[in-house]
């Protein structure tokens, strides 16, 4: 029935006047509130809980809800505004299946594992644990067991479980779901400059002259930068915008050079235009002779694939894949060399017209140029590579660390930069850039940690590709994930995903708010506190550091992964995990449980509850009688201050909207390596590149390689996964607000038109798609917002429905470990 | 034949999950791991044009008609044929707001932020599928009487 809106005045009007006359006046509107007291919200700022970006929110409160919330508009980064997905926060923790209470397999009241989830007590869960993770203490050492975290973790969070880990059960077993998102950035950062994480900041947006996109779609995955970009370029006419990519998408409708080329085929692009650089005789030479080495990197190194994989027993190099020589400039023209327009044009399917235009953008020294990209490049099996060649054309031109000269790898967390990367969750890293395999990092950690020499292990441990293979194979059987969905996010699920969660000798730890896909596959599950239920800082792209408080209780017996890590650490003693040697040669450390000896040290445990925000409440650390947070988070930073890392004093971060480290004598740092502008870079050198030795940065020398797997006759298509505007990741969050649901309710395979008549499919029919090794069922969208060129389709991977993953190949970059997500042969049939 | 269904029934137990499945828990997914569900029919958006109450008024309006074949690119935004200041009269939409004027320093320019020109960035169109879970975020004029009526 519709209501005309006079019938609706009408109608009001009379409701209005019966409510006036019942109610003895109030000094209150009848049908609108007016006090104070009662309208009145509470606003505090967070960090948005999904991509990297890191745009602040305003958050309302009201009888322990949250209620509203809106982008900040005191925030440099988002001014403001969000997107839809932001907009909604509001929603993400109300969805009606929260886990509200611990969940273990059992049959006749007994642990199971092929029995069925009963809700058990905090103590009953933590019992099994314990009981599991002493069996394969003792029985397989430290290698036995393992954690899987995330750059959705806190940076506390992050911190407290790499400790319990690489201290407590000596194990560097622990990697975050970064690797799959991250760690090419990160390789590609450490081989070129020797530090990880951007030189430049956001400011670039405002200064470029020109953008380009390498394989990101930030139109839906960095909506509110692409706001920025939008901005620039739709207010400044000589602004130009290059999007290059496997397949048109959002971000092509404000491209001034679209371009959509061959996968893999990036690299042959920015061999070429490092060659039209040189060719044109457009070399920073000046800078070039005083900043940069160069360097011929190793070829032919593999896939990361199993090593008795044919492809890895072909490798000549996979035994030295980051391994790189000496070289000059004149070496580096001449391997280019080969890489010409035509070769480029051939090679890439681009217009020849296209590809020079794209080239003067980095030659003209007039266009200020920033480059972006995220997964089409990190989830590459020349990753790391591809990074490198990126940095390579900034280098030649000497358009790096200014305003709008700017190199920027973006990322896919909200804190994979300050939790994942910084704080070092890697199975190879310590804080601050520091790795397990270098005695003096391990010694520094120690001596911060307050632990015996000789607690951290020097041998790097599985990372997360590698983990599952170790599931599958026995070779770990305690297992613990938190805050990641990893078994609907990770590649090749039938065959090294699921058989290592479901094998009889394993036992699995899901700590989540929401029974995902992975929660589905474990033994146990932990009902988890998120976000803004629990006290934290997350870490953007731009190296802005943010806090935020706890605003809301976290429902039923839900408590944060930073409870449960530390909390599990008082079942253990040293005695127990630790070898006699070390306990014998510090007797003082003899009986004392991991709580007291990783968190009772004196640092972790320095400060009052009574600094903990009165407007607040603070679960864990009224639990455990300490600031834990800022404990944790003041411990962390002694890593990096005066090294390069500086991190402000912990409780400027709840006045901020954030800071950008290095944050020297109270000021944050927007261009690092720029003399004037980074207080780390010596006078008079203008540009110092101080992660290396010499301060000088790295042009390598690097080949366009094949990727692992290719169509064929039998698998004729490409396949590529990735996300969608409306959904974050998983969609664990974002598909349980109903409006972001029904935005984009279920995953489809996006393909072109001439390609589904072939196959005798409509849009909305029913297809199997397989590859060699699973298959899952989707329906055909022709007409949607990603139009792939014929032989390639994209399925996006947030539906827990349609698991997409079960066909993609776990190959990787053999350096970074990171999948290729985005490169699998696959065939497609109606069904 | 007796063989065939032998095989068939040892088939069918190895590709049987090997653990219980609590249904009424994972509600994304109502089937075991291994198993491959039919996809959900594909639904088209809800094109009546019936405006709907926003969760808290700093959300963005979802957008209660069809927009998937809608030009927004940087030579024409379609959307604004109709939103704009000027459009409504005729079209009888409702304006863009008045924060869509501003720019980064929160200044007001004469027309609509280049910021702010990508509008499914933030707007939505719906379509006619049923959320797989309930959502139980709580209107705040609700909680506001609820607060009232426990005193």
């Amino acid at each position: 029935m519709k209501i005309s809106r006079r019938d609706y005045i009408k109608a009001s009007a009379v409701l209005t006047a019966a409510t006036a006359a019942g109610i003895p006046t109030t000094g209150n509107a009848a049908n609108i509130e007016t006090s104070a007291e009662k309208i009145g919200l509470k606003w505090d700022k967070a960090p948005c809980r999904f991509c990297g970006t890191g745009c602040s929110v305003m958050l309302a409160t009201k009888g322990g809800k949250i209620v509203a919330s809106h982008g900040d508009v005191k925030s440099p980064v988002n001014r403001g505004l969000n997107c839809v997905k932001g907009y909604f926060l509001s929603k993400i923790m109300y969805g009606k299946d929260r886990l509200t209470q611990p969940l273990l397999r059992k049959t006749n009241g007994k642990y199971d594992k092929n029995g069925e989830f009963e809700a058990v007590s905090w103590d009953e869960a933590f019992d099994i644990m314990e009981e599991k993770f002493k069996k394969t203490l003792k029985e397989k050492g430290p290698t036995g067991v393992g954690m899987f975290g995330s750059g959705q973790w806190t940076v506390m969070e992050g911190y407290a479980a790499s400790k319990l880990m690489k201290a407590g059960f000596r194990s560097n077993n622990i990697d975050p779901n970064a690797r799959h998102c991250m760690a090419s950035a990160v390789g590609g950062f450490m081989r070129t400059f020797g530090i990880d994480e951007p030189m430049g900041c956001y400011d670039d947006f405002e200064a470029a002259d020109a953008f380009v996109l390498w394989g990101s779609n930030m139109s839906e995955m960095h909506p509110i930068l692409w706001t920025r970009i939008t901005d620039r370029r739709l207010s400044n006419e000589h602004v130009k915008v290059a999007v290059l990519s496997t397949y048109q998408h959002r971000s092509f409708d404000l491209a001034d050079i679209p371009m959509v080329f061959t996968p893999q085929t990036d690299m042959v692009i920015l061999n070429y235009i490092a060659n039209h650089i040189i060719q044109t005789g457009k070399v920073n030479k000046d800078f070039v002779s005083k900043h940069t080495n160069f360097r011929m990197g190793n070829k032919d190194i593999g896939y990361g694939l199993r090593p008795e994989h044919p492809l890895e027993q072909a490798a000549e190099n996979n035994d030295k894949v980051g391994g790189s020589s000496e070289s000059s400039f004149e070496e580096f023209a001449k391997f280019v060399s080969e890489y010409t327009l035509e070769k480029a044009h051939e090679m890439s399917g681009v217009s020849k017209e296209k590809l020079e235009a794209l080239a003067e953008l980095y030659a003209d020294p007039d266009t200020k140029v920033m480059s972006l990209w995220t997964m089409g490049v990190n989830q590459h099996t020349r990753g790391v590579w591809t990074n490198n060649l990126i940095y390579n054309i900034h280098l030649l031109t000497g358009k790096i660390s200014e305003p709008g000269n700017s190199p920027f790898s973006l990322t896919g967390q909200p804190s994979a930069c300050g939790t994942a990367r910084e704080v070092g969750t890697f199975s190879h890293r310590l804080p601050a850039d520091m790795v397990v395999k270098n005695p003096k990092h391990r010694k520094i950690a120690e001596k911060i940690w307050k632990l015996p020499e000789g607690t951290i292990p020097a041998k790097p441990g599985a990372h997360a590709v590698l983990q599952n293979r170790h599931l599958k194979d026995g070779k770990i059987n305690a297992y613990w994930v938190q805050v990641n969905n990893n078994m609907q996010a990770a590649p090749n699920m039938l065959e090294e995903g699921l058989p290592g969660y479901r094998n009889p000798d394993n036992f699995i730890i899901v700590s989540d708010a929401y029974p995902t896909v992975t929660a589905q596959a474990a033994d146990l599950i932990l009902p988890t506190a998120m976000w803004v239920e629990k006290e934290g800082a997350y870490g953007n792209a731009e190296r802005r550091t943010q806090a935020w408080h706890q605003l809301v209780d976290a429902p039923g017996e839900s408590r944060s992964d930073l409870w449960q890590l530390v909390e599990f650490s008082k079942r253990f003693t040293t005695d127990e995990v630790w070898p006699a040697e070390i306990l014998e040669s510090n007797p003082e450390y003899k009986g004392k449980t991991l709580y007291d000896v990783l968190y009772r040290n004196g640092n972790v445990d320095a400060y009052s509850i009574d600094e903990i925000s009165h407007d607040h409440n603070n679960q864990e650390s009224k639990e455990f009688g300490f600031y834990i947070q800022k404990g944790l988070f003041e411990e962390y930073a002694q890593f990096g201050r005066g090294h390069g890392h500086d991190l402000a004093p912990y409780d400027r971060y709840h006045e901020e909207r954030g800071l950008r480290w290095p944050v020297v004598d109270g000021k944050e740092t927007k261009w690092r390596f720029k003399e004037g502008s980074d207080p780390y870079v010596g006078e008079g050198k203008d540009f110092e590149f101080y992660g290396k030795p010499d301060g000088k940065a790295v042009i390598f020398g690097l080949p366009y390689e094949p990727p692992a797997e290719s169509p064929d006759e039998e698998y004729p298509f490409w396949l590529s996964t990735g996300r969608v505007l409306e959904h974050w990741h998983s969609g664990s969050m974002t598909q349980r607000v109903p409006e972001l649901y029904k935005a984009f309710p279920d995953a489809v395979c996006f393909m072109h038109p001439n390609d589904a008549e072939e196959l005798g499919v409509r849009r909305g029919d029913e297809v199997k798609i397989s590859s060699r090794r699973g298959s899952m069922n989707t329906r055909i969208e022709t007409r949607g917002r990603n139009k792939p060129p014929q032989g390639l389709v994209f399925v996006p991977w947030f539906d827990a429905s349609q698991l997409i993953n079960k066909v993609t190949l776990d190959a990787t970059d053999p350096i970074s470990k990171q999948t290729d997500f985005k490169k699998c042969a696959i065939k497609i049939e109606k069904v | 034949m007796r063989i065939l269904f032998i095989i068939c029934s040892v088939l069918c137990l190895l590709l049987q999950p090997t653990y219980a499945d609590n249904k009424d828990i994972f509600t994304l997914r109502q089937t075991p791991l291994e198993v491959v569900p039919e996809p959900p029919r594909m639904m088209p958006q809800d094109n009546k044009d019936q405006r709907k109450v926003r969760n808290y008024p700093e959300q963005p309006p979802v957008i209660p008609h069809k927009t998937e074949h809608y030009q927004v690119d940087a030579k024409v935004n379609q959307c604004m044929n109709c939103h704009a200041r000027r459009a409504i009269d005729e079209s009888n939409a409702p304006a863009v707001s008045i924060t869509h004027y501003m720019d980064r320093d929160n200044q007001f320019l004469a027309s609509v932020s280049p910021r702010r020109y990508f509008c499914n960035q933030c707007h939505v169109s719906q379509h006619e599928a049923k959320p797989l879970v309930e959502n139980e975020f709580i209107d705040v004029e609700d909680i506001i009487k609820y607060l009232k009526d426990k005193k």
